[in-house]
């Protein structure tokens, strides 16, 4: 950390500093320097905290309410949201939430693809972020499991048996999950305890990866490496803390229109009819946020290479840094990455999309297209275009551009011509 | 420094791990079996199930170890059908002679060998099974046909107690 020099003021805080250090610690996070250009797709970081805290807190309550065991566990979530005072608000809170925290990590991931923010020297920082993702998409699952309904328990159902794959051990694998024979009881309390402890696994990794971002500092839109601290950055308090609250704000209007005008509308009517192992609902969808990957795993007829396909869209994120060869991290200054950007960010809205409909027709051969399009890009296009691609010639400092009156990269392409 | 003692050194080293592994190993793995189904799951491994009220052509499903099982009285053209198919048009080949024992009778754990939902009766393309979750027809025999399952629906141990009586498991 730069700020060694720090002396507190008082006294007593020179004596508790040389003992446990907080109080540097504090004075570093409001000083530490941040370039002046970060635009708002930088705020989801913030975002991401409080959807992170507001799901820990909302979920500690909902415990103190809810039973884990499959002949209670339906009832006792009935009970939350007519019994328990502001239970319906709570539970809202925390089903909704969950989409929130998704919507906000698919921007914060997006971003990072848009502005290369996963290349050197913030590739630790990159993999960190994607075992968060993945830990998110663990307790998100198994979050749904715990109100006992017809997609809880089917959604279980398929997703266990996706570890049936594996040759020879995967039976086992599953029935060790399970911990029985199909999804049942003891399936429902391993799941509520796994659930409860993942929070706090994200919540430690969130310091990791707040501490690795620390050490280089932001990247930022033009792309370019800051001294810091210099002109090219200003202090984290107060000039990024009160941009942060005001997104979060604008954030948090959206998330209350879910919460209070249709807090329904991102579940499943499904899962308010209670869980029965003899009948599978006509059509099971898991929670939009997974969709891509659903149509992906569906988009193979072959049951263990359809698993593989489907991890291996999540896992290659984290192969990333190394996949994508350019120098260059901002796409404002690479004409051709830019509009693959977008195709991807099109390509993955089709895959959710298709992953909603049924796994026929139509929509199997676009899910095909899509999912093989979606490998391309990272193992073909992203290599290749490292290589042959022109890049417009980067600024000096992230303050050239400002200066020069549009930030634009098509600005700053016609000031290096009449140069 | 003489050759013998890092030798001995290495030895302490080696032994040291070594016991090592095997305690961490001893305390691990009581971790991970007790996640295994446990002696009250295990208990309810067979069930007796009175089949005289099924008509032929009618199913009834019951629940065994937590999965339903079909039990299928076939009517003549089901199981003519199922005996006709050729092998060589089996992803998972299997003769029907194999799958049922007694031809009126197909006894099968209802669970979609894809990923574990449970196939509709009287549906699909060959007149058996069709599971909503991804789309795998099973035929009357309730082997895969079309679909990404790869394995035809289980058969579980079963016999018949008495002319009335399926015990299965």
């Amino acid at each position: 950390m730069s700020d060694h020099e720090y002396v507190p003021a008082s006294k007593f805080g020179k004596w508790f500093n040389d003992r446990l250090p907080l109080l540097s610690l504090a004075s570093h996070l409001t000083d530490y320097p941040t370039p002046k250009n970060l635009n708002y797709w930088w705020t989801f970081g913030g975002i991401l905290t409080f959807c992170l805290i507001t799901q820990i807190v909302t979920g500690l309550t909902l415990a103190m309410h809810y039973i884990a065991h499959a002949d209670l566990a339906f009832e006792s979530v009935e009970h939350i949201m007519r019994d328990v005072n502001y239970g319906w608000l709570i539970r809202y809170i925390h089903a909704n939430g969950a989409s929130m925290f998704f919507l906000a990590v698919y921007i914060h991931i997006f971003r990072s693809l848009f502005y290369g923010s996963y290349k050197s020297p913030r590739e630790i920082i990159w993999i960190i972020g994607i075992i968060i993702y993945l830990l998110m998409m663990a307790a998100a699952f198994m979050g749904y499991v715990l109100p006992w309904g017809q997609m809880s328990f089917w959604g279980a159902t398929v997703i266990t048996n996706l570890f049936s794959a594996i040759p020879l051990v995967g039976e086992g694998i599953v029935n060790w999950l399970w911990g029985g024979y199909s999804v049942d009881n003891p399936t429902l309390t391993r799941f509520f305890t796994l659930h409860y402890l993942i929070p706090f696994l994200i919540l430690g990794l969130v310091v990791l990866h707040i501490w690795a971002l620390h050490i280089p500092g932001n990247n930022n839109p033009v792309g370019i490496d800051v001294k810091k601290p210099s002109k090219d950055t200003v202090p984290f308090h107060p000039y990024i803390v009160i941009k942060d609250a005001f997104a979060l704000l604008m954030f948090t209007i959206v998330f209350a229109f879910f919460v209070f005008y249709s807090p329904n509308i991102l579940g499943h009517a499904d899962n308010y009819i209670e869980a029965n192992p003899m009948v599978t609902p006509a059509h099971i969808v898991p929670e939009w946020y997974l969709l891509p990957f659903y149509a992906i795993l569906r988009s193979v007829p072959d049951k263990l290479m359809g698993v593989v396909a489907m991890l291996s869209a999540i896992l290659i994120l984290a192969a990333l840094p190394w996949l994508d060869t350019s120098k260059i991290r901002s796409a404002v200054f690479r004409p051709l990455y830019k509009q693959f950007y977008w195709i991807l960010v099109v390509d993955v809205l089709v895959l959710g999309y298709v992953g909603a409909m049924p796994a026929e027709g139509l929509y199997l051969l676009i899910a095909r297209v899509a999912t093989a399009y979606y490998f391309i890009h990272f193992l073909i296009i992203l290599p290749v275009l490292g290589f042959k691609e022109k890049t417009i010639p980067l600024p000096l400092s992230i303050t050239e551009p400002v200066l020069g009156g549009m930030p634009m990269a098509s600005a700053v392409k016609k000031k290096e011509s009449l140069n | 420094m003489s050759e013998k003692k890092p030798e001995r050194r290495e030895f302490l080293f080696t032994a040291s791990y070594a016991v090592g592994a095997v305690g961490v190993g001893a305390v691990v793995w009581p971790l991970v079996d007790q996640m295994n189904p446990d002696a009250s799951v295990k208990a309810l491994a067979s069930t007796e199930v009175d089949v005289s009220a099924v008509q032929s052509g009618k199913s009834i499903t019951v629940l065994w170890r937590g999965k339903p099982v079909f039990i299928k009285r076939r009517t003549p053209e089901e199981i003519a059908e199922a005996r006709a198919v050729k092998m060589e048009d089996l992803k998972d080949p299997q003769k029907d002679e194999d799958r049922a024992k007694n031809p009126e009778w197909l006894v099968m754990v209802g669970v979609c060998t894809h990923l574990g939902c449970v196939p509709l009766n009287d549906k699909g393309d060959y007149n058996g099974w069709f599971c909503p979750c991804h789309g795998s027809h099973y035929d009357t025999s309730g082997r895969i046909r079309k679909g990404p399952a790869p394995l035809n629906m289980e058969v579980p141990k079963y016999e018949f107690v008495n002319s009335n009586t399926i015990k299965i498991g």
